[in-house]
């Protein structure tokens, strides 16, 4: 038996386990959570006995071709699996965390309203980690990154009622997402310097490598660049640093597997996975050494300060990993490997132990507590030891930083269409987009100097749709609609750039058709149902309508391309057809898919999570009507 | 009461101290304390109390309708109790309302008061106000108190919270505000509330609804500030700060965003919306629907107390026993000595058992050994005079480096996460699959150094203004004082037993909450060695025989402490005992353990997650395993389901099984013939067991307002309270965990006196009379000759006769793991 085959394990036995878990009705905590500890546990076994007939073959990088999802004269979605020593560590620290975890969060989350959700969720989260971690290639990496992003956005919105964590778990959705644009963009890139999908494999091929970027040291600077995004946004690297803290809303476990350990280690993960590729690059390696650095001196500050317990974790784990950074930067990838083991079991046990902290350094203190000294400084020392203080104490503004500097200007652009409404979006950008259309179809030549201006406009146009619907708050249905049309116009703007098959638009539109009137159609049922259509507070609807908010989602997840709908592959294929020198046509179509993703998970949340619903009379009275029943009941019990 | 009658000036002043009444009262987590969460009601009737706590803050008291009704359809709510509280209400109108309370949906839905205001800024002024000044404020507050969590300490020292702001503005490069008008209002020494109120609101008669409804967006912290205002002692590391400079900080805050978002030309809030603070007080009108709920809820609780009255009746009242019990032994009135208790007695039927505050009348403070600061070991209210030292040899502090703060730093955690991070990896699966005693644990045998000495007898020493150890005469005090109050004068066994109790858990944030609260949130062992010491001295039995209490000079006293968790006993200065006592001690021992494995059996069977068909030492296993299993939120149930405080006789209540739901005070009426010991025992079991009950009542009721809600995203933060998350609120109250099983129904005391004699020991105590007179407590008398009930009812008592039947059992065990649900009463003939 090829040993590679064995790998498939590794993918099949979580997403198994995920599948099963979904299934099992709520109220079988046992079963639910024994299936989540044996998927684990299994795959821990089966892990384990691999390495030993790895180690047979002395520890060689393996690579698993699995199957063709698409393919076109052009283009080709291959799924992908590799596995190395990196991937080795990955894999079996992500096992061991997760059967402790798995087994500690049956005793601890035991009555927990939502027992199947996390569960269902941590299995997710782990089939996820393990595709990332084993991904042979780019695509099938991003499989596992998207289910990542959307496994935490779930796991931080764990108390899905409450306001903070759904505000938090939108925060963290988001800085993720801006870690996609890189992945995609990086996609986007490579596609053009090698004309295939790269496999990891062949990346760790030196030669190739160094003669592929020979002559394209700005493509390569390019891809690495945004490499370190994507491994930034994830890792939670300077400047992305603020969200880490505030994605510990969840259960204490669940806190301890994503944000003290493996999700957060991803971003190492992703720079020691691409090593081959920027190994030559110095700029790059000091740039990831600096942010690196960087992160580690501020975050170490702001850990100093911190009074709460599991922010102080974070923001330690987060300096440790900004010195992981430095040293893969500088190319010492068995000490990063074995910094972010010791790293991950650390901070997961210190969380894990978090509430002891009371008792403990309580009697620490009571035992051996000593009256701070008066410190004697020169008032300029003194000046400057207070406006660090106070700056770590506002985590140096970061989060301000990036909504300044991210966020706002969007949204400023978003609400330059604030005059549009549901009907004037009708009347306005779907007879126009019909004439774009049917000007294309015709095959009408419109001058070559329009001509070449029109594929970066209309995504321009698209890109515009989205922020619509990102600051849109009157009324959800426009904000869905706003997202539907987007795809549209950046399908349009593909295809007047180059020939864009109708395959590949079908492929594309299939996904956003379907899910994108799934959404319209649950958008709709609640305005007549529950009279709610604006999107001004979060409305907590999941509590009264748990299916609808799951269609909901499903809809969502299909409209911004996540790996359930052919969109998925449709975005992967849209990019293909951006050329290497349409910068803005591809910065725009990334911004979109941004974008697009954030404003409908924001729909979402705004919709479903939040707040308790307030009950309206209807709802409350309790009983069905039949009072005669009850009455017979109740005579009869008191005549006993 | 009489600021609440007289409203009509609202100062600032009078306004941030009607504030300070209405916070939570919640000290920090080390000292936590149950008390009523809704105290600042007290005065009103309990179900008026509810009406207007409900309108002014949306706190709720009740049940959902739907609930009651599904109770009443699992018959938890008994039919003919429904109809018999419908009667009482309504008289011949109790039909016409039972198809009210059956059927009709009354839900009248109305916003509370208190947040209506400011809820403006958001609706109208587009501007969420809370979520930019929040986050800072509430990092600053915690950074600024707290305890020992953060590396570097607050950066600046300044006598109160405003001061240090003050001090940080002008004394760094960084700003804490950012606009002119607010940085030049900080400046200002002699700043005043109005001043800046005057900004924010601009109408003087709205300044109080502004600040309830500020402070009550945040009511842990402000709670947390109001209450170390009045307690500083509660900081070991000190740090002083007011209720007043918190507001003015956080006014200062919002002048700040709002300057910033609308530049210093906005209107203030009060000059656009009309409020007055003086109808956010108005008494609100009891509607139909508030009395459809009350009807439900005390039909609720009588449904039980009914089973305990018919239970009582039931018993059959033994001949007094002449002769002397085998061994007698005290503990404390806690309900989770309920069980033990009865236990003890089935395993040595000639024993006797009593119960009393597990302080055993003994206040003091205690200093362990190497300890810095002395923790107080007295009901909460008490103030103690004395300081009791230990002396120890050896005693070490077990250590944890994965709490040390060098895995935070940057050189030091980068070698931490090489070295201790693998460390813990083994911890982790050493702790996960096999749990074992750590350094984490809070155990309650650890209190105290039993191989200690205590200083128990006065020196001549002072330290701190407290005397250190007692005087002869005052040691004689306090054990009359005990022995009065239970009765017991006369037939001392050879041994009298004093046993304290406390708990043992493992990540548990709430730790002090499980201890005794007797004891102010500590275990009992310390008070357990005292009181026995004292009892054992020679000349403090001199004392007593001349004020009439003969102790042979045979009888010995022995501390001990049970611990609740771990079910098991650890006895103190078992040296003393003559040779002849240490045998019946060794023998008593067995039984003790017996005793112990059979309470653990019954403990066993609400926890659910523990596997019950093993053998019972087994069990036992299992059941002290959750007291240092990481991942147990439950190690023990503590005082959930508690809703009875019984004070008479054992003999008045022997063999009937109460579920462990019953505080259990020792008393006889024969003895007490003044009411004096009465008077003592009400005084403290009302407000202490009364507390008990209302804090689990409404934390069950309203877990997001008056509980904690569920423990597992709990964040300690600076570790003096929880918060969910990084950025949220203290909470205050229990956490759900602790109160799931709870049925909340109030407490019912049950007193053993002449109906007259207790109507006069209550009314000489206006706070004590005011738990029974608004009903914050049931209270029901039994009367010594008729043996009848009396219910406390309009300031006077009638009577009462219980309609259930009473099932006898045989054998308890056999019925014991049938259900983890509350069992009814029953009448036991053997375990």
């Amino acid at each position: 038996m090829e040993l590679a085959i064995w790998i498939q394990f590794m993918i099949g036995i979580p997403l198994l386990g995920f599948l099963i878990s979904l299934v099992i009705p709520e109220q079988k905590e046992k079963l639910l959570s024994r299936v989540a500890f044996y998927t684990a546990g299994i795959n821990l076994g089966s892990v384990l006995v691999f390495l030993v007939f790895w180690a047979g073959i002395g520890f060689q990088a393996l690579n698993l071709k699995e199957f063709v999802l698409f393919k076109t004269d052009h283009f080709e979605f291959l799924v992908d699996f590799f596995f190395d020593r990196v991937g080795a560590v990955y894999v079996v620290v992500g096992a061991v965390l997760t059967f402790l975890i798995t087994f500690y969060s049956r005793y601890y989350l035991h009555r927990e309203s939502g027992y199947k959700r996390f569960f269902n969720t941590v299995l997710f989260f782990y089939l996820g980690f393990n595709i990332t971690v084993l991904a042979g290639n780019f695509e099938t990496l991003f499989v596992g990154w998207e289910i990542l992003g959307l496994s935490s956005f779930l796991l931080v919105a764990f108390y899905r009622q409450n306001l903070l964590p759904t505000r938090n778990s939108i925060k963290v959705f988001s800085i993720y997402r801006i870690g996609d644009v890189g992945l995609i963009l990086a996609m986007w890139a490579s596609h053009h310097l090698w004309h295939e999908n790269i496999t990891f494999l062949k990346l760790s091929n030196a030669e190739l490598v160094s003669e592929h970027l020979a002559g394209h040291t700005g493509i390569g600077m390019f891809i690495a660049l945004m490499l370190l995004l994507a491994a930034a946004a994830k890792s939670a690297q300077f400047p992305f640093s603020s969200w880490l803290p505030r994605a510990m809303e969840g259960p204490t476990p669940s806190s301890a597997i994503f944000y003290g350990s493996l999700s957060v280690h991803l971003g190492v993960f992703l720079l020691l996975r691409t090593f081959p590729f920027w190994e030559n690059q110095l700029t790059v390696r000091i740039l990831i050494g600096m942010m690196g650095l960087m992160t580690a001196i501020v975050s170490t500050m702001i850990a100093r300060v911190q009074t709460s317990v599991k922010t102080q974790i974070g923001y330690a784990s987060l300096t440790q990993i900004g010195i992981m950074f430095i040293e893969v930067a500088a190319g010492l990838e068995v000490l990063a490997l074995i910094h972010f083991m010791g790293n991950a079991f650390l901070r997961t046990y210190q969380l894990l132990v978090s509430p002891s902290v009371v008792a403990y350094l309580i009697r620490e203190q009571f035992y051996g507590f000593e009256p701070k000294a008066k410190k004697t400084e020169s008032s300029w020392m003194n000046r400057l030891r207070i406006s660090f203080y106070v700056w770590s104490l506002k985590e140096w503004n970061l989060d301000r930083f990036i909504n300044k500097l991210v966020f706002n200007p969007l949204k400023r652009l978003g609400h330059k269409l604030d005059f549009l409404t549901y009907r004037s979006v009708l009347y306005y950008f779907i007879p126009s987009y019909l004439l774009g259309f049917y000007l294309l179809v015709s095959g009408y030549r419109i001058p070559d100097a329009v001509h070449g201006v029109l594929p970066a406009g209309f995504a321009f146009i698209a890109l515009l749709m989205v922020l619509k619907s990102f600051t849109e708050r009157r009324s959800a249905r426009l904000a869905w609609t706003m997202l539907l049309m987007n795809h549209f116009w950046m399908v349009l703007a593909i295809a007047e750039n180059e020939n864009f098959s109708s395959l590949e638009i079908g492929t594309y539109l299939s996904g956003v058709v379907v899910f994108g009137l799934s959404g319209l159609l649950i958008i709709s049922w609640m305005k007549s149902h529950l009279g709610q259509s604006g999107l001004f507070e979060y409305q907590g609807n999941v509590k009264s309508y748990p299916v609808l908010a799951f269609l909901f989602l499903l809809s969502v997840l299909g409209l911004m391309g996540f790996p359930i709908s052919p969109t998925f592959i449709g975005v992967d294929l849209l990019f293909s057809h951006i050329h290497e020198d349409q910068v803005l046509l591809a910065f725009f179509a990334a911004l979109a898919f941004v974008m697009e993703g954030i404003a409908a998970v924001r729909i979402f949340a705004r919709l479903f999570l939040g707040a308790k619903p307030k009950l309206d009379g209807k709802n409350q009275s309790g009983l069905p009507e039949t009072p005669s029943s009850l009455l017979s009941v109740k005579s009869s019990s008191f005549q006993s | 009461m009489k600021h609440h009658s007289e409203r009509q000036a609202f100062g600032v002043e009078e306004i941030v101290h009607e504030l300070k009444h209405f916070l939570p009262a919640q000290a920090p987590l080390k000292d936590f304390v149950h008390h009523n969460t809704l105290h600042a009601f007290q005065h009103l009737p309990f179900f008026q109390a509810l009406k207007q706590a409900h309108s002014q803050f949306g706190y709720k008291g009740f049940l959902s309708l739907d609930t009651y009704r599904q109770l009443y359809r699992e018959g938890k709510i008994k039919g003919e109790i429904l109809q018999q509280v419908l009667k009482e209400h309504f008289g011949i109108l109790a039909n016409h309302w039972l198809v009210k309370l059956m059927d009709e949906s009354v839900q009248s839905h109305e916003d509370a008061k208190v947040g209506r205001f400011r809820s403006h800024w958001r609706n109208d002024y587009h501007f969420n106000l809370d979520k930019i000044t929040h986050p800072f404020l509430f990092r600053l507050l915690s950074a600024y108190l707290d305890q020992g969590i953060s590396i570097w300490s607050f950066p600046v020292e300044a006598k109160g919270f405003l001061n240090a702001i003050r001090l940080i503005q002008q004394e760094s490069f960084s700003s804490i505000l950012k606009t002119e008008r607010a940085k030049g209002l900080l400046a200002k020494s002699d700043l005043g509330l109005e001043e800046l109120l005057e900004i924010l609101v601009g109408k003087p008669e709205a300044y109080g609804w502004y600040l309830f409804d500020q402070q009550f967006a945040h009511p842990g912290w402000s709670g947390m500030v109001s209450v170390l205002e009045s307690q500083p002692g509660s900081l070991l590391d000190s740090k002083m700060i007011t209720l007043e400079d918190l507001i003015k900080v956080e006014c200062l805050l919002e002048i700040d965003a709002l300057d910033q978002k609308f530049g210093e030309s906005w209107s203030p809030l009060g000059v656009r919306f009309h409020y007055d603070t003086k109808e956010l007080f108005e008494t609100s009108l009891f509607e139909e629907l508030d009395l459809v709920l009350q009807c439900w809820q005390e039909a609720f609780e009588w449904s039980y107390y009914d089973e305990v009255l018919a239970g009582i009746s039931a018993v059959n009242q033994p001949e007094a026993k002449p002769q002397v019990p085998s061994f007698q032994a005290l503990f404390c009135i806690d309900d989770r000595e309920c069980s033990t208790r009865r236990h003890l007695e089935f395993i040595d039927p000639q024993c006797a058992t009593y119960g009393t505050p597990g302080f055993f009348n003994v206040e003091f403070f205690f200093q362990p050994e190497f300890g810095k600061f002395h923790t107080k070991s007295c009901p909460a209210p008490v103030t103690p005079k004395y300081l009791i030292k230990e002396k120890a040899d050896h005693k070490k502090l077990a250590k944890d480096a994965h709490f040390h703060q060098n895995s935070h730093s940057l050189v030091r955690g980068w070698l931490s996460a090489q070295t201790l991070g693998f460390w813990s990896a083994l911890k982790l699966v050493g702790n996960v699959l096999r749990p074992s005693s750590s350094a984490l644990e809070v155990s309650s045998f650890k209190h105290m150094d039993p191989k200690g000495t205590l200083t128990i007898e006065y020196q001549g020493l002072e330290e701190d203004g407290l005397q250190v150890g007692f005087k002869i005469e005052e040691m004689a005090d306090r054990v009359e004082g005990l022995l009065r109050s239970i009765g017991l004068l006369e037939k001392f066994s050879p041994l009298v037993y004093l046993i304290g109790h406390g708990a043992s858990s493992i990540n548990n944030t709430h730790y002090a909450g499980y201890d005794c609260g007797a004891c102010c949130g500590r275990p009992g062992s310390v008070n357990a060695r005292v009181a026995a010491h004292m009892g054992n001295h020679p000349e403090v039995r001199k004392v007593l025989e001349s004020r009439g209490i003969f102790i042979p000079e045979t009888t010995q006293f022995l501390g001990g402490l049970h611990d609740t968790t771990k079910d098991e006993i650890e006895f103190y200065d078992v040296e003393v005992l003559s040779p002849e006592n240490l045998r019946l001690h060794q023998e008593n021992q067995y039984k003790f353990s017996k005793t112990l494995d059979i309470n653990s059996l019954e403990r066993s069977r609400r926890f659910d997650t523990l596997k019950k068909n093993r053998p019972l030492s087994g069990l036992h296993e299992a059941v002290k395993k959750r007291a240092f299993s990481l991942f147990e939120p439950r190690p023990e149930y503590n005082h959930a389901t508690n809703s009875l405080c019984i004070v008479s006789r054992k003999s008045t209540i022997k063999g009937l099984f109460f579920d462990r739901r019953a505080f259990l005070n020792s008393y006889d009426y024969r003895k007490d013939t003044q009411g004096k010991a009465l008077a003592k025992i009400l005084g403290a079991a009302a407000p202490v067991c009364g507390g008990i009950n209302l804090e689990y009542y409404f934390s069950r009721m309203d877990p997001d307002k008056l509980g904690a809600g569920t423990k597992l995203p709990h964040n300690v933060m600076g570790l003096i309270g929880v918060a969910n998350g990084a950025d949220g609120d203290l909470r205050t109250g229990l956490p759900y965990q602790m109160v799931e099983i709870h049925d909340p129904i109030r407490l019912m005391m049950i007193v053993e006196q002449h109906p007259e004699l207790v109507l006069e020991v209550l009314q000489s105590n206006p706070a004590t009379y005011e738990w029974v007179k608004n009903h914050w407590v049931h209270f029901v008398v039994i009367d010594p000759v008729s043996r009848e009930f009396l219910r406390f009812k309009d300031e006077g008592f009638v009577p009462y006769s219980p309609k259930a039947k009473t099932e006898h059992l045989d054998h308890l065990q056999d019925k014991l793991l049938s259900t983890k649900e509350n069992l009814p009463v029953y009448v036991i003939d053997s375990l």
